[in-house]
């Protein structure tokens, strides 16, 4: 941790040097998008050539797209020239100035969380002069991994300072053609995350969306790229438990991973958006792609996700096993409760031989939410022993709500084994009446039983996380029996 | 002195069915009862109606504990007010670790007697010494609860749960029911080990076999949702040797 009060000080005098924030500040864009608006985003961010040119060449492929309908989720056509493509962040004089003007069924939240009091002022949008803590966290934090080569960064900054390594892995996993959403994204995307592990480095600490500067007004189309070199680690962490404030609607994500020879990354999500009432009015619509490849032999790329907030969520993150002996994993919970509705699952491509890939799903629908697994398991000819094991499994509470699972396989390849279990279940009256007799709550059994349900998935979230989605999942079903 | 636990006049229903129909009972602190019948007389519903399950509806008379009206009580209010079911088929709850919930349930009866909360450390301690008794493997508290379980550790677990909780009145339905000689040894051991002045227990049972192990002051017969005869551990015998056909046979003359 930080030490004294002075450090603090420079610390967070330090950060008011870095120019991104300021140049930016006072630009924005009005609503529409065209060939002129591109341009203007990468000028205002400053952007090489070659990145203009990729955007524009996405925008021009995205105009020939239509929006995909095959998801099990339905809403009102979004309109794309509605959308303001840039926007400059809040300025601090904008923000609440303390926790007092803050929403206060927000802090309410905050507290079932059990979130620390000061991180709650940064999540809650307080101006961050306000938050010493967090600043001098994350800028020591900065320190170490640059101690380790480790390159971890806005993406808008690796795209200046790093561009070689941009230029040559960007599109590589998700190319800009490759669906609508994702070529959305390639044309207008806003910031993200950069990271880049060096060969052999085993990265120092878990890397946090949570302690990265600038973390906030990502934006609507966040764009990540994690490359982790020959022999490196690395363990990353996008998003937090405490429900986040957002004003757009639409979310249009996409994540890159690329483990190359004997290289492990392992990614975890916590998803809290907001879900919109029990009415489905407001929320969020989160139409992510997310990719990973194993490119190198022996490489390991991992998924962990949960997912209870949004009002749509459309999201498959999914591995192309390339190297030989590579290894993909998927674990996933999905809440929806109330209208929420949820269409996700993986993809595990095995291209390579002996690859291995396990699918672990858990999928809770409570109010009238629609809950969908769909996964694909391909196994290309070439793919000489391929493994994949898939688990999944569906928790129904209430009488009103829905699950589907949509498990597709493709097999070329006569050794590869491939095996499918589901199941879907309710909480029994039983199970209840069990718990109450033994003096536990009605709201407590529930909590008890569906954590009881999802933990072969908690179990692979690093720890502190681990106990933060345990809450945040009680808190989503809240009143979700009775 | 207001006994322990007082029905009077009961009648439930579940659906259109009546199934108790006028049942009386009082029972005292330190007193072990005996509730004996054919299937289908009321035995379970019974037990269920005391702890509150909610699908059965109560369409007259009074039930009460210690003088309090029990039927206004939420199933979780009754068992922290020390009433304990002990399930005739213990439901399996996969993933949930058996000492967690265990040891909410301990902490919301603790909590509800206005006691300090019992740590994580207190808690193993307790439970091994509980289960040494009950010839448990220790390996049980971190299983999911009653996943996998056999007939025999099932109803095992369920003592463990009863001596840990430590009960005022303590009901169990058909606890015997599937259980060879040795595990019906150490289930009553644990039931006789819980005997003291300030607890009772009620022996829900279709047959006889458990009273040889626990000795009951009160032998109740129970037929068509009443009780129809009451006497002491002689009347279990009586039973055993001429049949559930001769009650019916003494009662309806």
């Amino acid at each position: 941790m930080a030490g004294n009060s002075t450090d603090i000080e420079s610390l967070v005098n330090r950060r008011y040097q870095h120019g991104f924030v300021t140049d930016i500040e006072s630009d924005s864009l009005p609503p529409g998008l065209d060939e002129g608006v591109i341009e203007a985003l990468s000028a205002i961010k400053g952007e090489p050539d070659f990145m203009l040119q990729w955007r524009l060449k996405a925008y021009r492929h995205w105009l020939t797209m239509r929006e995909p309908s095959w998801a099990h989720v339905h809403y009102p056509p979004i309109d794309y020239q509605g959308i303001s493509y840039f926007s400059a962040p809040k300025s601090d004089t904008d923000k609440p100035k303390s926790l007092d003007e803050v929403d206060p069924k927000l802090l309410e939240t905050y507290d079932k969380l059990g979130i620390p009091l000061h991180e709650r002022a940064r999540l809650a949008g307080v101006a961050v002069d306000a938050v010493f803590d967090s600043v001098s966290v994350a800028t020591t934090f900065k320190a170490k991994l640059k101690e380790a080569g480790v390159i971890f960064c806005p993406f808008s900054e690796a795209v200046r300072d790093h561009a070689p390594l941009v230029q040559k892995y960007l599109g590589s996993v998700v190319p800009y053609r490759d669906n609508f959403f994702a070529t959305l994204n390639s044309a207008v995307f806003s910031d993200g995350s950069f990271v880049y592990i060096p060969k052999g480095v085993r990265c120092p600490m878990e890397l946090s969306t949570y302690f990265r500067i600038n973390a906030a007004n990502t934006g609507q189309f966040e764009r990540t790229l994690i490359i982790a070199d020959e022999g490196s680690h690395v363990s990353y962490l996008e998003g937090c438990t405490a429900p986040m404030r957002d004003e757009n609607q639409l979310h249009a994500a996409v994540v890159e991973l690329i483990a190359l020879q004997d290289a492990q990354i392992k990614y975890s999500t916590v998803q809290n958006w907001y879900p919109g009432d029990e009415n489905g009015k407001g929320g969020i619509y989160n139409f992510v792609t997310k990719r990973g490849d194993c490119r190198g032999a022996n490489s390991k790329i991992s998924w962990t996700q949960v997912e209870t907030g949004s009002a749509i969520t459309w999201k498959y993150p999914s591995c192309v096993l390339r190297g030989e002996n590579s290894v993909g994993e998927f674990y996933s919970v999905a809440v929806a409760n109330n209208m929420q509705q949820a269409d996700t699952g993986t993809k595990m491509i095995h291209i390579g031989r002996n690859t291995r890939s396990t699918i672990v799903s858990k999928g809770i629908s409570a109010g009238r939410a629609q809950n969908a697994y769909r996964g694909l398991v391909r196994i290309m000819p070439q793919a000489a022993n391929a493994r994949n094991h898939t688990q999944c499994d569906s928790l129904l509470l209430g009488k009103n709500c829905g699950a589907h699972t949509f498990p597709y396989m493709e097999v070329r390849n006569p050794t590869a084994r491939v095996e499918h279990e589901a199941t879907t279940s309710k909480i029994s009256e039983d199970q209840l009446f069990y718990c109450r007799q033994r003096g536990i709550s009605e709201e407590d059994a529930v909590n008890m039983i569906v954590n009881g349900f999802c933990k072969e998935v908690f179990r692979e979230l690093p720890m502190e996380f681990a106990v933060e989605a345990q809450n945040l999942l009680n808190v989503s079903l809240e009143g979700a029996v009775g | 002195m207001t006994a322990m636990l007082e029905i009077r006049d009961l009648h439930t229903t579940i659906g259109d069915t009546t199934i108790l129909d006028g049942l009386s009972l009082t029972v005292g602190s330190g007193e072990v009862h005996a509730i004996m019948g054919p299937n289908g007389s009321g035995k379970s519903t019974l037990a269920q109606v005391i702890a509150g399950h909610e699908s059965h509806v109560v369409t007259a008379g009074t039930v009460t504990f210690f003088g309090r009206n029990l039927l206004e009580l939420s199933p979780e209010e009754r068992a922290r007010e020390g009433i304990f079911l002990g399930f005739q088929y213990p439901v399996e709850i996969p993933g949930v670790n058996n000492a967690y919930l265990l040891k909410a349930a301990v902490n919301a009866r603790r909590r509800h007697m206005a006691q300090p909360e019992i740590d994580a450390f207190e808690f193993l301690k307790l439970a091994r010494e509980k289960m040494a008794l009950l010839d448990m493997d220790p390996g049980f508290l971190n299983r999911g609860v009653n996943e996998g379980f056999s007939g025999g550790e099932k109803k095992r677990n369920e003592i463990l749960q009863m001596a840990m909780l430590e009960p005022r009145l303590a009901i169990l339905d058909e606890t015997d029911s599937g259980l060879d000689i040795d595990a019906l040894k150490a289930v009553a051991k644990g039931v006789n080990a819980m005997c003291s002045p300030d607890r009772a227990i009620v022996l829900v049972t279709h047959y006889q076999r458990l009273l040889n192990y626990i000795e009951p002051d009160h032998v109740h017969v129970l037929q068509k949702g009443r009780i129809v005869r009451s006497g002491d551990k002689t009347l279990a015998l009586e039973l055993e040797q001429r049949g559930y056909e001769w009650i019916r046979e003494v009662v309806n003359g």
